[in-house]
C-alpha cells in the first residue's frame, strides 16, 4: 500500500513540475501587467528545442539551457509587439500560440519517432534520499523537479521581498507612479515576458527530455492553457502556483488510478478541469475569496509612456 | 462638411489598407521558411491564392469555412464588447455540435422545415448554457472567465469523445467492427440546403448572415447592446448609473455561447452531417482572431472571416502543391495574425495625424477604436 502511495505522489510531483514551472513564468510576466496567452506555443518551441540539443549533444543540460533561451527568444516576439507596439494581448498571444506550435512541429518533422539515448535522468540527493517515503518521493528526482523548487522559490521570495519585486509589482499596477519613480517601465515589461518566456521553453524541455524521451506534434497537449488556468487559479502568487500545479497533477495522476475500476478515460480526464472549477467555486462562495481574486490592476492594458 | 467626410473615407481606407499591409507583411516572412525548407515562395502562394479564390469550388470552400468563424466570431464580439475575454468558443461549439447531432438523429422524422430551426435553436441553448456556465460563476463566485472558459473547453471535448465512445457511436460502425468515433449520419431532412452543388456551399451561409444583422441590431439599436457595450466601456460609470454590470457580463457570455453553439450545429447540418472527432477544428480560437482583426463589429467581421476561411482553403491548396508540412501553415497563419495586430497602432498613429491635420482643435480625444486595438 505504500508503494502505491509513494509512486502515486512521485508521479504527481512528475506531472506537476512543468505545470509549475510554466506557472511561475506566467506569473512573472502578469504580474507586470502582460497576459501572455502564447504558453503553449512558447512551451513547445522549447519542447521541440530542447528534444533536438538533447538529440544532437546526447547532453539533456544543454536541451535544457537551449529551450530556456528558445522561450525567450519567441516571447520577444510577444513583447515587442504587445509593449512596443502595444497591440491587443489577446491576439498577440493567441497568434504565438499559433506560431509556436507551427515552427515546432516544422522544426521537429525529422526527429519524430526517434527516441533519445539519454535523457534527464533521477538524481538521488545523497543522505536525504535514504530517508523512507519522503527521501523516494522528494529526493529522487529529476533534475527539473529541484530546478522547479528552487526557481519557485527564487520567484517567490523576489516578488514578495525585493526590490526588484516590488518595481515588478509596481509596473503591474500602476506604471505611471512607477514611471513616475524613474523606473523604466518598457523595460522591466519586456524581462518580465522573457522571463515568462523561458520558464515556458524549461517547461517544454522538461516534457520532452524527462517526462518523455520522444518529440511527437502536439506533445504539450493544453498544458500551455493549463498554465495560464493556473496562474489565476494562484491569485498571481508563487507559493499558490506550487499548490495548484501538485493539485492538478495529482487530479491528472488519479484519472490512471481510477481507469481500471472501469470508468471511462474521457470521463476521468474531465476530471483535473472539474476540480479546478469546483474549488474555484468554493473559493468565491468563501468571504476571503472577494476580496483577493483580483487581477493586477494593468494586466492586458497597454501602456503609453506619458499617457494620460 | 465635405472635408470631413473625405476624412472619414480615408480613415476608413487607413483601416483596410494597414492591416492588408501586415498581411503582407506576415507573408513575406512565411516566404523565407518556405525558401528554407526549398519550396519556392511564389508557386507556393500561388496555389493558396488559386486554392482559395481561384476557382468556383474554392471560393464556396472559402465561403464554407468562413460560416462558422463568422458565427462564433459574431458570439466572441458580444463578450469581448462586455470586457469578457471568452477564449471558450470552442467549448461551446462542440457543445452545439453535440446537442444538434442529438437533437437532429432523434427527431429525424420531422420535417425540413420544422427539424431545422428545432435543432438551431436547440444547439443556440445547449451553447449558451455552456456560456451561461462562466457567465454565473463570473458574476456571483468571482471566477475569473478566461479561467473557466478553458476549463468548459476541455471538459466539453472530453464530453464529445465519450459520446462518441459510447453512446453517440454509429452503429453501423460497430455493426463493421470499425469503432470509428463519429455519429450516424442524420437523415437527409436534417440536412442544410446545398446551394450550388456540387460544391459544399450550404445555406448557414445566410444564417450567418443574418446573425451577423441581429448582432448589429442588439449591440447597436437595443437597450441590451447599449447596456453590454457600457459595461464594457466603463463599468464603473455604468455601474454608477444603475447598469447591473455582473447580469450583464454574464449575458454576454450567455449570447457568446448561443452563438457558437449555432457555429456547432451549423458545421454539422451543413458540411459533415454527423458529429465526428476534430469537427470543430480550431474555429472556437480562429473566431477569436477574427473577431478581434474585424474590430469586433459586424460589419467588420463579415471580411474578417471570409479573409481567414480562405486563408484556410488555400492553405490546404498549397500544402498539396508544393508538399510542405502542414505546421508551417500554422506558423504562417500565426504570422499574419501577428503582424495584423501589430499594425494597429500604425492605423491609429495614421488617423491621428490625418484628423489633428485636419482640425484645427488640439487636444481632440480619439476614440481608440481600431483593428485589434485597445477592447480590455
Amino acid at each position: 500500500m505504500l508503494e502505491v502511495i509513494t509512486s502515486l505522489l512521485v508521479r504527481t510531483i512528475v506531472a506537476g513540475t512543468p505545470l509549475l514551472l510554466g506557472t511561475l513564468g506566467e506569473v512573472t510576466s502578469e504580474r507586470a501587467g502582460i497576459m501572455n496567452l502564447g504558453v503553449e506555443g512558447m512551451m513547445s518551441v522549447g519542447a521541440v528545442t530542447g528534444f533536438m540539443v538533447t538529440f544532437i549533444t546526447g547532453n539533456p543540460w544543454l536541451g535544457l539551457i537551449a529551450a530556456t533561451c528558445a522561450g525567450a527568444l519567441i516571447s520577444l516576439i510577444h513583447g515587442f509587439v504587445t509593449i512596443s507596439l502595444r497591440a491587443n494581448q489577446v491576439v498577440s498571444g493567441l497568434s504565438l500560440t499559433m506560431l509556436g506550435l507551427g515552427l515546432s512541429g516544422l522544426w521537429g518533422k525529422p526527429f519524430i519517432g526517434r527516441p533519445l539515448e539519454v535523457r534527464m535522468a533521477p538524481i538521488a540527493i545523497p543522505g536525504l534520499s535514504d530517508i523512507p517515503f519522503v527521501g523516494d518521493i522528494l529526493f529522487h528526482q529529476d533534475a527539473y523537479f529541484y530546478l522547479s523548487l528552487l526557481l519557485g522559490l527564487i520567484v517567490w521570495f523576489g516578488l514578495k521581498h525585493t526590490r526588484a519585486g516590488v518595481i515588478v509589482r509596481s509596473v503591474g499596477e500602476n506604471p505611471k507612479a512607477a514611471e513616475a519613480q524613474g523606473i523604466n517601465v518598457v523595460r522591466i515589461k519586456y524581462i518580465c515576458v522573457m522571463i515568462g518566456g523561458a520558464f515556458a521553453g524549461m517547461a517544454g524541455a522538461n516534457l520532452s527530455t524527462a517526462y518523455s524521451k520522444s518529440w511527437i506534434e502536439g506533445m504539450t497537449s493544453g498544458r500551455g492553457w493549463i498554465v495560464i488556468a493556473l496562474t489565476i487559479f494562484a491569485r498571481w502568487e508563487p507559493s499558490r502556483a506550487f499548490l495548484g500545479a501538485y493539485i492538478f497533477g495529482g487530479i491528472f495522476v488519479l484519472q490512471f488510478v481510477l481507469q481500471p475500476l472501469g470508468i471511462s478515460p474521457n470521463l476521468l480526464a474531465m476530471l483535473p478541469y472539474l476540480t479546478t472549477l469546483l474549488v474555484l467555486l468554493g473559493h468565491g462562495l468563501s468571504k476571503s475569496g472577494k476580496r483577493s481574486m483580483s487581477a493586477p490592476a494593468t494586466l492586458g492594458e497597454a501602456y503609453i509612456r506619458g499617457g494620460r | 462638411m465635405a472635408e470631413k467626410k473625405n476624412t472619414e473615407g480615408w480613415e476608413i481606407g487607413m483601416r483596410v489598407l494597414v492591416p492588408v499591409a501586415g498581411v503582407m507583411a506576415g507573408l513575406i516572412i512565411g516566404a523565407l521558411f518556405l525558401v528554407i525548407l526549398h519550396a519556392r515562395p511564389f508557386e507556393a502562394y500561388g496555389a493558396l491564392l488559386r486554392g482559395a479564390v481561384g476557382t468556383r469550388f474554392g471560393i464556396t470552400q472559402t465561403l464554407v469555412k468562413a460560416t462558422p468563424l463568422l458565427l462564433v466570431g459574431l458570439g466572441i464580439s458580444i463578450a469581448f464588447r462586455a470586457s469578457c475575454i471568452n477564449i471558450g468558443g470552442e467549448g461551446q461549439m462542440i457543445i452545439g455540435a453535440l446537442s444538434a447531432t442529438w437533437l437532429a438523429l432523434g427527431m429525424e422524422g420531422l420535417p425540413h422545415v420544422i427539424l431545422i430551426p428545432l435543432v438551431l435553436l436547440g444547439s443556440m441553448v445547449a451553447g449558451g448554457f455552456w456560456g451561461f456556465i462562466p457567465g454565473i460563476l463570473k458574476a456571483k463566485f468571482h471566477v475569473n472567465e478566461i479561467l473557466s472558459t478553458i476549463m468548459l473547453n476541455s471538459i466539453a471535448l472530453q464530453l464529445m469523445n465519450f459520446l462518441l465512445q459510447g453512446p453517440l457511436m454509429d452503429p453501423k460502425g460497430i455493426e463493421a467492427g470499425t469503432y470509428l468515433a463519429q455519429s450516424a449520419r442524420l437523415s437527409k431532412n436534417a440536412w442544410l440546403v446545398r446551394l450550388m452543388p456540387p460544391t459544399l456551399l450550404h445555406s448557414g451561409l445566410f444564417i450567418a448572415l443574418a446573425m451577423a444583422v441581429i448582432v448589429y441590431v442588439l449591440l447597436w439599436r437595443t437597450t441590451i447592446g447599449y447596456r453590454i457595450r457600457a459595461v464594457g466601456l466603463n463599468p464603473a460609470a455604468s455601474s454608477y448609473s444603475g447598469i447591473n454590470v455582473p447580469v450583464n457580463q454574464a449575458m454576454a457570455l450567455t449570447l457568446a455561447g448561443a452563438l457558437a453553439g449555432m457555429a456547432g450545429a451549423v458545421e454539422v447540418l451543413g458540411v459533415q452531417h454527423r458529429l465526428l472527432e476534430g469537427l470543430t477544428s480550431g474555429y472556437g480560437f480562429t473566431g477569436i482572431v477574427a473577431a478581434l482583426l474585424g474590430w469586433l463589429h459586424p460589419l467588420g467581421l463579415i471580411p474578417a472571416s471570409i479573409f481567414f476561411g480562405g486563408l484556410l482553403v488555400g492553405a490546404d491548396t498549397m500544402q498539396r502543391a508544393v508538399q510542405v508540412p502542414s505546421a508551417l501553415i500554422g506558423a504562417i497563419l500565426g504570422l499574419i495574425v501577428l503582424f495584423v495586430s501589430a499594425s494597429g497602432i500604425w492605423t491609429q498613429h495614421l488617423i491621428r495625424r490625418m484628423r489633428s491635420r485636419n482640425q484645427e482643435t488640439t487636444g481632440q480625444a480619439v476614440p481608440s477604436e481600431s483593428s485589434g486595438g485597445d477592447n480590455e
